[in-house]
């Protein structure tokens, strides 16, 4: 058994009435792909966001690493090395491609303010060439110079990606990475996770594209109304009965 | 050279306050550029005029320190501020920091010191044409580095997704407040170097009034890159200048002007300098200012 790298337990957060996640344990361990599924509205990114800081939990824990990180920011949890994407692609729209990629590598650059402030001196050529680097590997290479906006669709999800490994992270959540993708996009970012994977990454992936997450998780979590209804690998979860039900409903209702 | 003598000598206010206005626009541009709007850069330029004319006037202090100590005080009282409205967002923190000026305004009519509604007068002239423009070229090349230096990166990166800057391990409010109180700073210094440009300072000029023109001069000249604010500072203000002879007719040209380029290059005059890229980052939908 690999050491936990992630440890959840009891989490939970409100929104008014609505208990969005409810006591969720979660845990997964170091270089594990973890597959995070459910039914819309089941809490599945606001589980994500709490795990990366966007919201404050309104109890229990989250350790990181072996830490206590519940209560960290954002900024916080990113230099501890979580990155993720999102639903919505959240790319800088109007930086080019190479600037998106060199604001993912922030955590990894000494700040060059002093430096910039000397007269002629070329800024920052040594993250702009690990930038390029890291385009390359993405095949965004060649798109360098564009704004992000004007990247296609399942380009801009491969960037989001990108400037999230930029970071080298620890921990990478992609959030529904191949959604609005078509079937050849779809294989080609299966073929790219099971690539970091391999490359000993640790990643939680959400994802509804059931065959992307059999197919490239060890290990899969089903929420429904936010509470975790089965945790097993791959097979397990597509024999379990309950998480069936969740998915297809239950035959009464026919 | 004798004409080029006289020009200078008839103008020599003009060029002045053009070279203080290009401070001032881009003491509003660092914000404006991370994406927020506040209007807080009249008062701090109050603050300065009249925390370092009370020490040349009173207290005997040089110049040059007098200018520092009236820069400092704006940026130290910037910084609770900052930490405080920052908190707020778009309409609501433009609103809050024209709060803030209103106070200050108010403070300074109310201390005795300050000589309450009739202002300072006798403020010693000792700013030469030479030191407005020297400090404005410094000041340029300080904004268009961090422009381009990760931190002006990060500025970027918070006025294009403030959610995505953060997951991407950027301090947001920390960035906000750097270039708050950065401005506050440059504000200060402008407002110190026009205090002893003129004879005398008013409290009223330091108003609403200074507040929104400082906002259009940087918006007129587009925040796109440092060129921007300091092109609308000087266009604005030579403009009434360069139209005097046609007296009264010239407030309705100047506002017509005005219009022309709000329509024309809605983005700012620094725009037109590079149309293509303009055009790339309309088409996209870019963020101005959140």
């Amino acid at each position: 058994m690999s050491p936990e790298l992630l440890q959840i337990g009891a989490l939970t957060k409100r929104f008014g009435g609505v208990v969005a996640v409810n006591a969720v344990d979660l845990s997964v361990g170091e270089g594990q792909v973890f597959g995070l599924i459910g039914p819309n509205g089941a809490g599945k990114t606001t589980l994500i966001n709490l795990i990366s800081g966007h919201f404050r939990a309104d109890g229990g824990t989250i350790r990181f690493g072996g830490t206590d990180v519940t209560r960290l920011r954002p900024h916080e949890l990113a230099k501890r090395g979580i990155a993720r994407t999102f639903q919505s692609i959240r790319l800088f729209k109007g930086l080019t491609v190479l600037e998106n990629v060199l604001l993912g590598r922030y955590v990894r650059s000494r700040s060059d303010v002093l430096a910039s402030l000397v007269p002629f001196r070329a800024v920052g050529s040594i993250e702009r060439d690990a930038s390029r680097a890291i385009l390359d590997r993405f095949g965004l290479g060649a798109r360098a110079d564009a704004l992000a906006a004007e990247l296609s669709y399942g380009d801009q999800r491969r960037l989001e990606i990108a400037r999230a490994l930029a970071s080298e992270p620890r921990l990478l959540i992609l959030d529904e990475p191949a959604a609005g993708m078509n079937a050849t996009e779809s294989v080609a970012l299966s073929g790219m996770l099971r690539e970091l994977a391999v490359g000993g990454l640790t990643i939680i992936l959400i994802e509804h594209d059931v065959r992307l997450v059999m197919g490239a998780c060890e290990r899969v979590a089903v929420l429904n109304f936010g509470r975790k209804i089965a945790e097993g690998g791959p097979a397990e979860i597509q024999a379990d009965p309950v998480v069936r039900e969740a998915y297809l409903g239950s035959g009464d209702d026919a | 050279m004798e004409e080029l003598q006289a020009f200078f000598d008839a103008y020599q206010t003009t060029i002045g306050f053009i070279g203080i206005n290009a401070i001032l626009a881009l003491s509003v541009w660092l914000t404006l550029y991370t994406g927020q709007l506040t209007l807080g850069n009249a008062a701090f330029m109050g603050i300065a005029a009249y925390g370092s004319a009370l020490l040349t006037l009173k207290a005997g202090f040089p110049f040059p320190l007098a200018l520092l100590c009236g820069a400092l005080l704006a940026a130290a009282i910037s910084l609770p501020l900052g930490a405080t409205v920052f908190r707020l967002r778009g309409v609501y923190l433009a609103i809050a920091t024209l709060a803030f000026g209103e106070v200050v305004r108010v403070a300074i009519l109310a201390i005795p010191i300050t000589g309450r509604g009739q202002g300072l007068v006798g403020i010693p002239p000792k700013t030469e044409l030479w030191h407005i423009f020297a400090s404005l070229l410094v000041i340029t090349y300080v904004c268009a580095r961090l422009r381009i230096s990760s931190v002006g990166r990060a500025w970027s990166a918070i006025r294009e997704d403030e959610v995505a800057a953060a997951s991407q391990g950027i301090p947001v409010r920390r960035y906000k407040l750097a270039a708050f109180v950065l401005g506050a700073l440059i504000a200060g210094w402008a407002g110190g170097i026009a205090a002893h440009f003129n004879f005398a300072i008013q409290p009223d000029e330091y108003g609403f009034a200074r507040a929104v023109q400082i906002l259009v001069f940087a918006i007129v000249g587009g925040i796109p890159n440092v060129i921007g604010p300091i092109m609308g500072a000087v266009v604005l203000t030579a403009l009434p200048a360069v139209l005097q002879p046609l007296q009264e007719y010239r407030d309705i040209l100047q506002g017509a002007i005005l219009v022309i380029v709000i329509v024309y290059a809605p983005r700012g005059l620094a725009t037109l300098l590079d149309v293509r890229r303009a055009a790339r980052l309309r088409h996209v939908g870019a963020q101005d200012v959140a």
